[in-house]
């Protein structure tokens, strides 16, 4: 694959729901790029418009202000030239599981033969060519999930956008499902652009990580990823890996505590038997993390 | 099912051979289902292994069987003794015909070419005025349930002529069409266009838009969208319209015959009531009921041949 395309350009995009007094601010003055074959995650709170900055890019929402651009020109509408792989399944139930990695090149007019060779190399790598026949209702997530990276990839796009495509699967599909990711990734060295809100994901999967503020959503850091490629499982406890979690769970924490504080300021968790107020939203996270970490 | 006596001694073991057999055998016989689609690897999905007719037959199945045949029977059964005796209470048996003689004329008509001119009549009126409605409903049912616009322009003269009952058309049928074979088609396609378009437009709005979107960044054309995500998506809706717009085109149909006909089972059914041919009526009337049943049968069937993915969908196994 030539690794001179798949440059992502998002500048000073900022998007704006509703008008008059419903009017909502989704994302403000975000700037971020891809380069050629660079794995780049966004993450953030939830609601912090993580999703909307890739709806834009898949060309699904135009920016209120600013522009996306792919390669240089703008992006107006969806293209096989950008492969999208959603959070929820998107498998076309009617279709076998090949057909559904075909779906992409039947609509390109590719002859059946073309197709069907492109489609079985692609379900061998994703370990699937047993299932080439079945129907999505009789797989499990995790393989759904494989089967819709493969589906995007086969029409050889310049860049993967994945929203949060792991986001329904249980934690130990998760993990496996992260390490055939990298190892699809390895072979193909795509340009890819991946939501998510989990932070240990975003740091094995990626080489660069930006970080998201709460509503509306501005780029609050931008991290790089020092890990060497190929990413392997052990990473995991690499001292450089478990430092880069502490640090972007501290900056998570500050945004999902601010896209709480209106929760918090009118009491919304003095039920909880906590303190409220500004002042004590750093004893309130030491106290009960876990129920609002998760964003 | 007696399961066979375990082997215990060596001096049984000339018969164990065919006890193990049938020991095999049974649980093949009682298995309802094949093991999770996960766990059965390479095995074509679709096509199960072929297996010897009797085998595959389950308790199940059987049981499922001798219950039809049932319910059927206690039907006849209470024709048979309600007429026999002449019944009387408030229901009057006095005139309905014995299931022997209802036989005895389909012996005698039921082959006439006069009989199977008035069947073949009816069933090509079903068939134009269904197809007619399918050619129509579906495709605008897919514009309407697509496009706000479509919408805005055609429901409010759908939602004024669905209430009208394809029966109250017939006057005006034979005033608008010039002939009255026309008109009998038209109440027939009116019968099922209705629950055919309003099915189809179910179908496109509950067609999750994930599928959509997805269509779009492979690349599909909006002309493909139609082709190959909200027509096969809207598919099984659109099935559950054909079964109903069977259903009411053959009451409209029966209905129209019955007033203004010439032909067709309806009209054989109330020439015979005209001319005290009491058999004759519930020939048609049973005629009518196999023609319903051949019909939605059909339709069924080819919903299952061309949707085999149902087959697994979430719902679709208790």
């Amino acid at each position: 694959m030539d690794t001179q395309t798949g440059h992502v350009d998002v500048r000073n995009v900022g998007v704006v729901f509703g008008a008059g007094d419903t009017e909502v601010t989704a994302v403000n003055d975000v700037n971020l790029h891809v380069e050629p074959g660079e794995f780049v995650s966004l993450i953030g709170p939830s609601g912090c418009g993580k999703s909307t900055i890739l709806s834009i890019v898949a060309g699904f929402l135009n920016p209120s202000s600013g522009a996306a651009l792919c390669d240089g020109k703008p992006i107006a509408k969806p293209s096989s030239e950008r492969g999208v792989v959603f959070q929820q399944y998107s498998l076309f139930p009617w279709l076998t599981v090949r057909k559904n990695v075909e779906f992409g090149l039947r609509m390109a007019g590719v002859d059946q033969s073309t197709r069907n060779v492109t489609a079985r190399s692609l379900l061998d790598l994703a370990g699937l060519a047993a299932f080439e026949n079945h129907y999505p209702d009789q797989l499990s997530g995790g393989m759904k999930q494989r089967i819709g990276i493969i589906r995007a990839l086969a029409t050889s796009p310049r860049v993967l956008l994945m929203d949060e495509p792991f986001g329904a699967l249980d934690t130990q599909t998760r993990v496996v499902m992260q390490e055939i990711l990298t190892n699809i990734w390895q072979q193909f060295r795509i340009s890819v652009l991946f939501i998510t809100h989990d932070i240990e994901e975003s740091i094995f999967l990626s080489d660069r990580v930006y970080v998201m503020t709460a509503r509306p959503g501005r780029i609050k850091a931008e991290i790089k990823v020092p890990l060497p490629r190929p990413r392997t499982p052990d990473m995991h406890d690499a001292p450089e890996f478990v430092e880069l979690v502490h640090e972007l769970k501290g900056l998570i924490r500050e945004e999902s505590l601010a896209a709480m504080a209106p929760e918090i300021k009118q009491g919304g968790l003095a039920g909880f038997g906590m303190k409220v107020g500004p002042q004590s939203v750093g004893e309130i996270y030491g106290s009960a993390p876990d129920a609002l970490r998760k964003n | 099912m007696p399961s066979p006596e375990p082997v215990k001694t060596p001096t049984l073991s000339l018969v164990a051979p065919a006890d193990a057999a049938t020991a095999a055998a049974t649980p093949l016989v009682t298995m309802s289902k094949p093991p999770a689609a996960e766990t059965s690897q390479p095995v074509a999905p679709v096509k199960p292994k072929m297996r010897p007719l009797l085998e595959r037959v389950t308790r199940d199945q059987v049981v499922a069987a001798l219950l039809g045949c049932a319910s059927i029977l206690t039907l006849f059964v209470v024709w048979y003794l309600g007429t026999k005796y002449r019944l009387e209470f408030y229901i009057r048996f006095k005139n309905v015909p014995t299931p022997y003689e209802v036989f005895q004329q389909a012996v005698d008509v039921g082959l006439s070419s006069a009989f199977l001119t008035n069947v073949l009549y009816s069933v090509k009126r079903i068939l134009l005025g269904f197809f007619i409605a399918i050619g129509i409903g579906v495709p605008l049912g897919l514009a309407i349930g697509r496009y706000k616009r479509v919408a805005n322009l055609f429901m409010p003269v759908i939602e004024i002529l669905r209430p009208i009952p394809a029966i109250a058309w017939v006057p005006m049928s034979i005033m608008l069409w010039p002939n009255n074979e026309a008109s009998i088609v038209y109440i027939t396609f009116i019968g099922a266009f209705f629950p055919i378009l309003l099915n189809t437009v179910h179908g496109v709005h509950a067609l999750d838009g994930v599928l959509i979107r997805a269509g779009r960044v492979l690349g599909a054309s909006e002309l493909q969208l139609f082709r190959h995500v909200i027509l096969p998506g809207a598919m099984p809706s659109i099935f559950t319209g054909l079964a109903v717009g069977m259903g009411v085109a053959w009451v409209s149909l029966i209905a129209a015959e019955m007033i203004s006909g010439q032909f067709g089972v309806g009209y054989f059914t109330w020439e015979a009531y005209s001319l005290v041919n009491y058999p004759a009526i519930v020939l048609g009337m049973i005629t009518i009921g196999v023609l319903g049943l051949v019909c939605s049968g059909a339709i069924r069937i080819a919903g299952k041949l061309l949707m085999p993915w149902l087959a697994f969908a979430p719902g679709s196994k208790k």
